[in-house]
């Protein structure tokens, strides 16, 4: 009887059917994360797919070396837990980019392993060869892709473009090396170095110099993009492998990494091949520090003169960006805002669909302060409103205020929408110094007439001007 | 075996379109986050090589060792910061988000 169940859990056709189950709960959940009430459950249910999917891959038919798999998925668990779990708000994004640099990682090292085991793909089939290759140049980008956002955003990179002399031409040719590599290698060459050199290291050299000259708000188009590329050679290593819950669930992290991707890119007026080949804010400095920086000046005010004009308005529009999740000011914005709506003040948040380093990355802060979800306006829908407002709160957000982007077709954002605020009646700008934003870019909104500049860390500045308002 | 699992390949990437195209704007980050953690499912091709395949050098069983810690970093890690994330949308909260949805899809 137990060597009957034996053989029958450790049947092809019954670990199969685990994988069918497996990306049914993939497919269910993520269908469950397009809405609100259901995405916890959606993210679980996704989860417990993956648990099906590992434990049917386990029950393969004469799985061994059992001890070396515990080992990693033990240093797995040891890393990744309490990375998730003590991670703040503020730095999810850096984690998400890392979490998808790992997975890039393996991908390149099991097409590697593939490689030397299979004496250069010569046991293997044609196709096997081509897809192992795609994963091995993909991971590879994606891995050290990733690993510099995770720098450029965590500061131990600078966030300013770097960018090398003939930056598209070393590009190119990188490419270059990489598929005509592949293409020796998949025609009957064995060679152990050229797949390390020309496949992985010339992948990984790649994955650094398609990064590294990206800054500002292009970051997080870049790692949605990276996302995509994991997912697709997840995608390709399953069928090299022949695994049906690979491709499945790979594919679909294509696919939809590439809806994101585009759908960040349209918010931005920027293509993704303009994007990928760099530079944004690197003309800016230039511009920037060109022109007439000398003849213009800043007003900057008290947190008491502040809130008096706030308390004294009618409508005010609150304008967060990533200076916002850095302070971690959102429970001091929305505890502003509660005094305010006490006095009468009509209170909204422009949210614009790039502010922050992803995006929804001010709903989701937001939203963890509580504050009440149709108070959030998306750009399309606030814009009008800024003629009408009495004073703009801007905290935080730089770039995607720069009136530059509208009417300066020297800037590098020229033709980002961006959300008006420049239209309202005065403005108020929390800022930590006169340093330019992530990307570099200078923002004429800050030498208007109407603006006014309240310097210091955003969470102090709000909660001096809560307790001015209390006083009132 | 090549046909069928281009076929599968292909029929994924519409389901993968088809599924996501609907998502709201607030929940970007959280679906970017999930759709990281599912592709950790490369963990698999790590335990397959390691577990079936035949004659690995002590260079292979490194590698494979990392590439399956790799593979569960994504895993545990993309679920549990996701869930982190979706915790904030719960309860009252959620039933708002929920009529400003809809409210955004009758316009």
């Amino acid at each position: 009887m137990t060597t009957l169940a034996a053989s029958f859990i450790h049947d092809a056709d019954f670990i199969e059917v685990l994988y069918i189950i497996a990306f049914a709960l993939f497919i269910y959940g993520l269908m469950g994360l397009t809405g609100p009430r259901t995405a916890v459950r959606g993210n679980r249910i996704a989860a417990v797919g993956m648990a099906v999917a590992v434990v049917a891959t386990l029950l393969v038919e004469g799985m061994d070396n059992w001890a070396l798999i515990v080992v990693g998925i033990a240093i797995g668990t040891a890393i990744g837990i309490p990375a998730a779990r003590n991670v703040k708000m503020t730095a999810m994004p850096q984690m998400v980019a890392l979490f998808n640099g790992v997975g890039g990682g393996a991908v390149a090292l099991i097409a590697w392993v593939e490689f030397r085991t299979s004496g250069g793909f010569s046991e293997d089939a044609l196709y096997v060869a081509i897809f192992s290759l795609f994963a091995a140049v993909i991971g590879s980008i994606s891995f050290w892709g990733s690993n510099i956002a995770f720098g450029k955003l965590q500061g131990i990179l600078p966030g300013r473009p770097i960018q090398l002399p003939g930056q598209q031409f070393i590009n190119g040719a990188l490419l270059l090396v990489c598929v005509a590599s592949a293409i020796i290698i998949a025609a009957g060459t064995t060679s152990q170095a050229l797949f390390v050199l020309g496949i992985l290291v010339a992948a990984a050299l790649l994955g650094n110099f398609v990064v590294l000259p990206i800054g500002g708000a292009d970051m997080p188009v870049v790692i949605s993009l990276l996302n995509a590329f994991t997912g697709l050679s997840a995608a390709a290593t399953g069928v090299a492998l022949n695994n049906p819950a690979l491709i499945v669930a790979g594919m679909i992290v294509g696919a939809s990494g590439s809806i994101l991707t585009n759908l960040m890119a349209e918010a931005m007026n920027r293509s993704i091949p303009s994007i990928v080949a760099g530079g944004f804010g690197g003309t800016a400095i230039a511009a920037g520090a060109g022109a007439d920086m000398g003849d213009r000046t800043v007003r900057s005010t008290s947190p008491a003169d502040a809130a008096i004009q706030l308390s004294y308005a009618r409508q005010v529009v609150v304008v967060p960006g990533y200076g916002m999740a850095v302070a971690q000011a959102q429970h001091a914005v929305r505890e502003l805002a509660t005094e305010l709506e006490k006095r009468g003040v009509e209170v909204k948040y422009a949210i614009h669909p790039v502010a922050g380093r992803m995006p929804g990355h001010m709903n989701v802060l937001l939203a963890e302060a509580d504050v009440p979800y149709d108070q959030l306006k998306e750009m399309d829908d606030i814009n009008p409103e800024f003629p009408r407002t009495d004073v703009s709160l801007v905290i935080g957000a730089n770039d995607v205020t720069n009136p530059d982007a509208n009417d300066n077709p020297g800037s590098p954002i020229y033709g980002m929408p961006i959300l008006q605020v420049d239209q309202s009646k005065s403005v108020i700008v929390l800022k930590r110094s006169m340093n330019p934003g992530f990307a570099g870019i200078d923002n004429p909104l800050y030498y208007e007439e109407k603006t006014q500049m309240l310097f210091g860390d955003a969470k102090a500045s709000v909660q001096e001007v809560v307790s001015e308002v209390q006083e009132l | 075996m090549l046909v069928t699992n281009l076929t599968i390949l292909v029929l994924a990437g519409f389901v993968g379109f088809a599924v996501i195209s609907k998502v709201p704007n607030t929940l970007h980050t959280p679906l970017m986050s999930g759709t990281n953690a599912i592709h950790g499912i490369v963990l698999l091709g790590g335990l397959l090589v390691l577990g079936t395949v035949d004659g690995l050098g002590t260079l292979d069983k490194l590698l494979l060792v990392i590439a399956i810690a790799f593979g569960t970093i994504n895993i545990v890690g993309g679920f549990l910061v996701t869930d982190r994330m979706l915790e904030m949308f719960k309860g009252r909260k959620a039933e708002q988000v929920e009529a400003a949805a809809e409210e955004d899809e009758s316009k």
